[in-house]
């Protein structure tokens, strides 16, 4: 327990001290959603058709482009090795990680969401089930991401084959966020689709860990 | 404990294990590869004339239907192709066998390609019988994704120096791959009911009729086959790739020149 905690506060640690890590997503998705406009035209009434599917994607390539980074300054510093050392704690430390880690990247694209959903016209009561949306999602989305980062963690060429790898099972969170802040522009509350998210993010909870485990084994054995 | 040498599940053991060394891989591969041949060829020469002379027309489609006869074993293989690929990297990791790993990189080039051929044909089929190349329907979208799949595993597995860790890794995201097939799937489908234009419904394919169905099967059963042939063939290169120091590899070649 002990053990959690300490990587509780190291990971807290890191994150704090290195805060523009946690800056660079939310400015790539303000960057994207700035393009949108730029790209298709002014019209409000397409940009609040398209806007819950642009939304979602270009939070789904932020939360992408920062997992990248989840183990590779503890595989570079060794401190993985030391990790699987300890296989009962293991689970939890990857855990601990993978929360802290969407804690600084994830949760940010949350709470900026609102203002982008203004930026394009999204209707302002599908604003916080696009929030709410997004919560339960980039969860699932850093899970899951987590897996593709813990398989190419010893590869200098990881980023682009990170996309290749995690991109095809971002797939089912894209469709259910997307179409319930869709339902949510149209004057229903998306239960369903809500449901659905809820319940990726606890399967991604429960088993994206161990195969996080499998993947840092093979790394730090290569 | 009762120890017997003929009790059942030690024969199997060694039925497994046996199968699991590259030597006699290699000369029992060797020794079936003609036969299967010879039967894919026959099934599939006889499934493409049945289907393509014989078989009566569409009602509704006329003669573009004929398509089906290398559209669907394609398909079906295309998905069975990834179990199989996922299952090999199961056993080679919790077995540590290498036959498995070379299973698993034989099996997704093969699967990549028959995904390929999938979409293209489904394409070709779509332009006369919908009026479009692509339509973003759900069977044609998951078969978009397994491609993605598909490539996902290749480059993981080509990307390591170490060809072990680049095994085990594939492995690993081939099983991700395999839990996450269904959730795709499903999702994709109840993605796709939700954007459904009026105008092309496509329901369950209607029942067909016995004269078009039996090439259909002969054809799957070819293609089945055929898949074999073209594993077996990938795997034996690897197999002589891999092992190209080993001892049995030299002396083997040394006999049959």
């Amino acid at each position: 327990m002990s053990i959690l905690l300490a990587t509780l506060q190291r990971e807290w640690q890191l994150a704090w001290r290195n805060l523009a890590d946690a800056i660079n997503p939310v400015a790539f998705f303000l960057m994207v959603i700035a393009l949108v406009p730029l790209g298709i035209g002014t019209d409000k009434t397409q940009l609040a058709a398209i806007a819950p599917g642009m939304l979602w994607v270009a939070a789904l390539l932020a939360s992408l482009l920062s997992v990248d980074m989840l183990f590779r300054r503890d595989y570079d510093d060794s401190t993985l090795e030391q990790y699987l050392l300890l296989p009962n704690e293991l689970y939890g430390i990857v855990w601990i990680k993978v929360l802290v880690h969407w804690l600084f990247a994830g949760l940010p694209l949350v709470l900026i969401s609102p203002l982008l959903g203004m930026m394009l016209s999204l209707p302002s009561l599908a604003i916080p089930v696009l929030m709410l949306s997004l919560a339960l999602g980039t969860v699932s989305l850093s899970l899951i991401g987590a897996i593709g980062a813990s398989l190419t963690v010893s590869l200098r060429r990881g980023g682009l084959l990170i996309a290749v790898i995690v991109l095809p099972l971002y797939i089912p969170v894209l469709i259910f966020g997307a179409s319930a802040t869709v339902q949510a522009a149209a004057g229903i509350f998306p239960a369903g689709q809500l449901a659905m998210l809820g319940a990726f993010a606890l399967l991604a909870l429960g088993l994206s860990p161990l195969v996080v485990m499998a993947g840092l084994r093979i790394a730090v054995e290569s | 404990m009762l120890e017997n040498k003929y009790n059942v599940f030690s024969i199997l053991k060694t039925w497994f294990h046996r199968w699991g060394s590259p030597p006699w891989f290699y000369q029992m591969s060797g020794k079936l590869l003609p036969w299967l041949s010879v039967l894919t060829a026959i099934l599939i020469v006889t499934g493409t004339v049945w289907g393509l002379a014989f078989a009566p027309e569409d009602a509704r489609q006329g003669n573009s239907f004929r398509i089906i006869y290398l559209h669907v074993p394609v398909s079906f293989l295309a998905l069975a192709g990834y179990y199989l690929m996922a299952l090999a990297g199961c056993i080679g990791l919790i077995w540590r066998m290498k036959l498995a790993f070379w299973t698993l990189r034989a099996a997704a080039p093969i699967g990549a390609a028959l995904t390929f051929l999938a979409l293209v044909t489904g394409s070709i089929w779509g332009k006369p019988t919908w009026g479009t190349w692509w339509e973003w329907d759900a069977r044609i979208t998951s078969m978009l994704i397994l491609f993605f799949l598909y490539l996902g595993v290749m480059a993981l597995a080509n990307a390591y120096q170490n060809s072990d860790s680049g095994n085990r890794a594939a492995s690993v995201l081939a099983i991700v791959g395999m839990v996450n097939i269904p959730i795709i799937y499903k999702s994709v489908d109840w993605w796709n009911t939700l954007h459904q234009g009026a105008s092309l419904k496509l329901t369950s394919a209607p029942t067909i009729h016995g004269t078009m169905l039996y090439p259909l099967l002969i054809m799957i059963a070819g293609f089945y086959l055929l898949y074999a042939v073209l594993l077996l063939l990938n795997l034996r290169c690897d197999i002589l790739a891999n092992e190209r120091n080993s001892r049995w590899l030299q002396d083997l070649l040394r006999e049959k020149r």
